[in-house]
């Protein structure tokens, strides 16, 4: 509504238009960023104290993975809805590494996350010249090959019983491979460090350029920018954190189910990314909370209606707080601050 | 042909854009020279915009050729023709709402080179360009809002804004749709100043409606109708001509 839009080209996605967080030069509230930033290692240090450790792990793979979604969403405007294929295409290249080849499981993880840009690749180029909903489309059209060849793939893959028996070999330190307490703190630098690329990508040169094809697709082609080369960079890198969580998903669980390629997995870290809010990074991290521990709460306590409850609060949430958990917590907390320095 | 004719800045050839049937530029031979400041006008659907598109590479040539001192360009993507120099601003204000104009130049300035992949790099070393921004900014007079994000600018502010972006761009050629479209008389005379000074040195090409801004900026015009050119000279010689009376300029006289 309040885009100006000099070409048809551009028809995106509605986003809420007056929060200017993302703006760069705008001094960033350092100190607040600093204790957030603290509070934030804080939680995840001291999760597996808190939560059973496997499920410790799961929001944080599932975090990752919604900033990676996040990077396109919120920053560039592209809504994914096939991320599952780059997620779940790590997962069993992931998998099948540490099973064949034993080799520790940051190697395995990194050669999924390769695989993962990979195929990223000619999925970007072929996708970022749709816009919208045909976008989204294109992307899911292409997850479900992947899901396809997964299917089928089966001497390779293990089609529908998923590759069984992944192994989390960490330099023969058995604690690590055996009790998941250990495994996650030995995997979360890796998480930490994507999440980390998260946010050196979107407060990087490429980032600005980024929000500004979001804001205006033409006007930056007329400031010389080759739009749809950003884009397919822009989904490569995404596809890779994709990667780097579905990658340690797997030998987290130690096994790779078709689940983890179908679309239900590329609509929930939607889901999961938007709860939180987009073009905030913090968003995906508080949506993949929220939702990995509510479907843990409900499926321990024998609850069958986990996708009624879900859907239902994602409805609540979009149609009340467009901003999403994070995103209007933040826009409140900044807006007291700055009636708070006017006095 | 346009080899040999090195003083032309922009030249076009039986230019023609067809949507469906539906002619909206009709073989437009365009000779633009260069440094001269050159007016598209004409009533409105006589396809002063769209030949802007074509001219900009935001719509793709049906026939004909355009040719950027004496290179052809046609077929050109947008940000290939802003790489070879010619800038353009949009009619409708065409901003970037979450960038401050601070931000807007820097990302023109950085439009010009390579460095918008370096996405390992903080956003920090975009400041680089943050002197010549600061003389932009100051230039068009908002140096007092480089820190706002612009979609609280006002609207004249948004067009001056407009002009520090092409002016960004360090443009052999600039297109300028309609800068005073829909301003008040003072922030004309204010654009008139300002589109006078960015275009030392530069070919200017630029659609508007109004006449007084025609006028005092053009060495050429060119007048268009239903898309064909219907009369080219200097304003004086178009503002005289009967069929340009008749067509356009006679009902702006005596409004």
């Amino acid at each position: 509504m309040s885009n100006d839009v000099t070409s048809g080209a551009t028809a995106h996605l509605d986003l809420p238009t007056d929060d200017v967080h993302v703006s760069a030069t705008t001094p960033r509230r350092s100190g607040l960023r600093w204790l957030l930033l603290a509070a934030g290692l804080v939680v995840a240090l001291a999760l597996p104290w808190f939560i059973y450790p496997p499920i410790a792990m799961d929001i944080a793979c599932w975090a990752l993975f919604a900033i990676s979604l996040d990077i396109l969403l919120g920053y560039c405007g592209l809504l994914s809805f096939g991320h599952a294929a780059f997620w779940g295409g790590s997962a069993y290249c992931t998998g099948l590494v540490a099973v064949h080849y034993g080799v520790p499981f940051p190697v395995a993880v990194l050669a999924g996350m390769l695989f993962a840009m990979l195929i990223a690749v000619p999925i970007g180029y072929l996708s970022v010249r749709a816009t919208g909903i045909y976008f989204a489309m294109v992307t899911l059209a292409f997850a479900q090959m992947i899901y396809f060849i997964a299917n089928q793939w089966r001497d390779v893959t293990g089609g529908e019983n998923g590759l069984q028996a992944v192994p989390k070999s960490f330099f023969g330190i058995e604690l690590v491979e055996t009790e998941s307490f250990y495994f996650y703190y030995a995997a979360l630098p890796m998480i930490l460090l994507g999440m980390w690329a998260a946010w050196r990508i979107v407060h990087s040169p490429f980032g600005r350029v980024l929000v500004a094809i979001r804001d205006n697709a033409p006007r930056a082609r007329a400031l010389g920018y080759d739009v749809e080369t950003y884009k397919v960079v822009a989904f490569v890198l995404s596809a890779g954190l994709a990667g780097l969580a579905g990658g340690l998903f797997a030998i987290s669980h130690g096994f790779v189910s078709l689940q983890e390629v179908n679309w239900t997995t590329s609509g929930k870290v939607v889901l999961m990314a938007v709860l939180g809010g987009i073009g905030t990074l913090w968003g995906g991290v508080v949506g993949a909370g929220f939702i990995v521990v509510l479907e843990d709460y409900m499926a321990s306590s024998g609850f069958e209606g986990i996708g009624i409850v879900t859907g239902s609060v994602f409805v609540v949430v979009v149609l009340l707080f467009r901003r999403g958990i994070w995103g209007t917590l933040a826009h409140h907390l900044g807006r007291r601050r700055q009636a708070g320095t006017r006095d | 042909m346009g080899v040999s004719t090195p003083q032309l800045a922009l030249q076009t050839r039986g230019l023609c854009k067809e949507f469906r049937g539906f002619r909206a530029v009709s073989s437009v031979d365009l000779d633009v020279h260069e440094g001269s400041i050159h007016a598209l006008v004409g009533p409105n659907g006589a396809g002063k915009t769209t030949l802007f598109n074509l001219l900009s590479g935001f719509l793709s040539v049906s026939e004909g050729s355009i040719e950027l001192f004496g290179r052809d360009i046609t077929g050109l993507a947008p940000e290939r023709i802003a790489h070879l120099g010619v800038a353009r601003s949009f009619q409708i204000t065409s901003l970037f709402e979450h960038l401050t104009p601070l931000e807007h130049v820097e990302l023109a300035l950085q439009g010009m080179t390579r460095d918008g992949y370096r996405f390992w790099r903080s956003d920090r070393s975009l400041r680089r360009f943050r002197a010549r921004a600061d003389e932009l900014i100051e230039e068009v007079g908002l140096a007092a809002l480089a820190d706002r994000p612009a979609g609280v600018l006002a609207y004249g502010q948004k067009r001056a804004l407009e002009m520090a972006l092409v002016a960004a761009l360090n443009p052999k050629v600039l297109l300028l749709d309609e800068p005073t479209a829909g301003m008040g008389v003072e922030d004309v005379d204010r654009t008139i100043e300002l589109v006078r000074r960015i275009s030392q040195g530069r070919t200017v090409v630029f659609v508007d409606h109004n006449m007084h801004v025609v006028g005092s900026l053009a060495d050429r015009v060119t007048v268009l109708q239903s898309g064909a050119v219907l009369a080219e000279g200097t304003y004086d010689e178009v503002r005289r001509d009967e069929r340009v009376v008749t067509a356009y300029l006679g009902e702006a006289d005596h409004a």
